[in-house]
């Protein structure tokens, strides 16, 4: 046992290849391998007579891929997933602008913990809460019509795109519920940006003669920007990978979460779900340059 | 300190603050809710009885059962992997080092869709049947990045000084391993194990690729949203699945702020 301990201590590159195989075998192996197989997949096709997955490389499942269906249902998540962050940019920031920069000891901790809980509390039971928020029969419409505006409610169902025949069922509620959810994923990194927002940069700024309004657009806002692009990234992703939220909630129109698992799933055609997989990773991969030059990276 | 914050900025905080709270909390009422065909608010009345035929369903004990063993075999695996990942990736440079940090923080930081359709699609290529390991294995891969997360940040803060002094001192490396640095790394493991088995335990999106019949209770729960049926009991399994996640969050966070007291 010691003269192991002993080899172990003086030949620092075995002991480091012991500790890093298990965990390199695992996610490089495993999941890096998982990753591989899942283009490999998309170079198959199915079989139209039999069902099965015809396993000699092609070309053809790719060309389904580039339909304009397909490319209307990616544009349609790509609007979604902007449309989400910018909502979550909107209400998360001062929600955190309050929190980093007026809150201090006991208070602080408990309104951190306020946003950290709903990150890692149930995400399925978050949405289906909102099925019961927004069903015709639930709690938004009573709370509607209980301050007289159930007419409002109406008008706002009769809008073409984001109506529907109630608020579960219309594009306005999955907006709603996709925001909902990854909100706190804008306002943790963005709170964290405040933070190290120098108190005597938004002093002089005043001193000087500058406006609240000019502090922000000038000082405040360039300075958090990389907070903002950090949460932005988990808010786009996270919207444009989901099938859960357009299945329980919605007009039921396609997204590519959607499209993948139920290409998967009801269609039974993996080799056109794992190629349909590659638009989100290409539009993520993309975002994430982007993302990189307003200096998100140093934010997360 | 700084001045008082503007009312109206208040306002708006507050706003955020009741969305993101305020809808949780009315699956606590409809659980109780002696409708059981729609969702009517506000409930007609208040009973408790579905709390027994949620009991008794064996559908549901079935779940629950596979959920909880899913999620404490993928905690301990992602622990133990999160951990050696750490201590490697701490005070060492290796060549594959930051392919390493990558590949750890890839299955969260890409949309969960794709880590659970390459693992399908693994699946599907090496012929593995579904079972309960297929889940384990989609699980453990990305709770490992939690467990990696809360170590390596206890680690970056313990003094070098102190291992140095240790071996100085003649304790050999499973010595210094064992005394100095467990007892430091202790509660950030435990930390990061909570996490993990929140995160697990309701989890979807991956699980339903790596799944096949099996039935978690985030698919029990899914499926009955799909098909609806057993609306009332599915308020009771909804409220019981945030109670089972709510417990370890709220410990851990607990866990970690004791230990950056001391």
């Amino acid at each position: 046992m010691r003269r192991i301990g002993k080899l172990l201590y003086t030949r620092r590159r075995l002991r480091l290849a012991l500790i890093l195989a298990l965990p390199v075998a695992w996610l490089v192996g495993i999941y890096g391998g998982s990753l591989t197989s899942l283009l490999v997949n998309s170079f198959y096709k199915i079989d139209s007579f039999s069902g099965t997955i015809d396993r000699s490389p092609t070309l053809e499942t790719w060309r389904q891929v580039f339909t304009d269906a397909n490319m209307a249902v990616a544009g349609r998540t790509i609007a979604m997933a902007s449309g989400v962050t910018i909502a979550a940019v909107l209400i998360g920031f001062p929600l955190a602008y309050r929190i980093a920069r007026y809150t201090r000891g006991r208070t602080k901790t408990a309104l951190v913990l306020a946003v950290l809980i709903p990150l890692w509390s149930s995400y399925l039971v978050r949405v289906y809460a909102w099925k019961l928020l927004l069903a015709s029969e639930g709690v938004a419409a009573w709370g509607f019509d209980l301050v007289g505006a159930g007419a409002v409610l109406d008008w706002i169902l009769d809008l073409p795109v984001i109506g529907g025949p109630s608020l579960s069922t219309s594009s306005l509620g999955q907006f709603v519920v996709f925001t909902y959810i990854w909100l706190p994923y804008m306002v943790l990194p963005v709170m964290a940006a405040v933070e190290r927002l120098p108190e005597s940069l938004l002093e002089a700024s005043a001193d000087l003669g500058s406006r609240p309004a000019s502090t922000f657009r000038r000082i405040t806002w360039p300075l958090v920007l990389p907070g903002v692009a950090a949460g932005s990234i988990f808010t786009f992703s996270l919207t444009l990978g989901d099938y859960i939220i357009p299945t329980v909630i919605g007009d039921s129109s396609p997204f590519i979460g959607l499209a993948i698992y139920s290409q998967q799933g009801v269609a039974g055609n993996l080799p056109l779900a794992a190629a349909l997989a590659v638009i989100p990773v290409v539009v993520m991969a993309l975002y994430l340059t982007g993302a990189r030059k307003l200096g998100a990276f140093e934010a997360l | 300190m700084k001045k008082r914050a503007p009312r109206s900025l208040t306002a708006l905080a507050s706003a955020a603050l009741l969305y993101l709270h305020l809808p949780i909390l009315f699956v606590f009422v409809y659980a109780f809710t002696t409708e059981d065909a729609a969702f009517t608010f506000p409930p007609p009345g208040l009973t408790t009885k579905w709390f027994a035929v949620a009991a008794e369903n064996q559908d549901i004990r079935d779940a629950l059962t596979l959920s909880l063993g899913v999620a404490g075999v993928a905690t301990a695996t992602a622990l133990v992997l999160g951990t050696l990942a750490a201590g490697a990736v701490w005070r060492s440079r290796f060549f594959g080092r930051d392919v390493l940090s990558l590949f750890i923080v890839l299955p969260i930081a890409l949309p969960g869709i794709i880590t659970g359709i390459a693992l399908r699609s693994a699946i599907s290529i090496t012929e593995i049947s579904f079972s309960f390991w297929t889940i384990v294995i989609g699980h453990a891969t990305f709770c490992v990045a939690v467990a990696y997360n809360n170590v390596i940040a206890r680690m970056r803060r313990i003094s070098p000084n102190l291992l140095e002094a240790s071996s100085d001192l003649g304790a050999s490396g499973w010595q210094t391993f064992r005394y100095v640095l467990m007892p430091q790394l202790g509660s950030a493991i435990i930390t990061g194990g909570m996490l993990a088995f929140a995160l697990s335990f309701d989890e979807i999106i991956v699980t339903t690729f790596t799944a096949g019949n099996q039935q978690t209770l985030p698919i029990w729960i899914f499926s009955s949203l799909v098909r609806p049926r057993n609306r009332p009991v599915t308020n009771v399994v909804a409220l019981l699945v945030v109670a089972i996640t709510f417990i370890p969050i709220v410990l851990s966070q607990r866990f970690s702020a004791r230990s950056e007291e001391a």
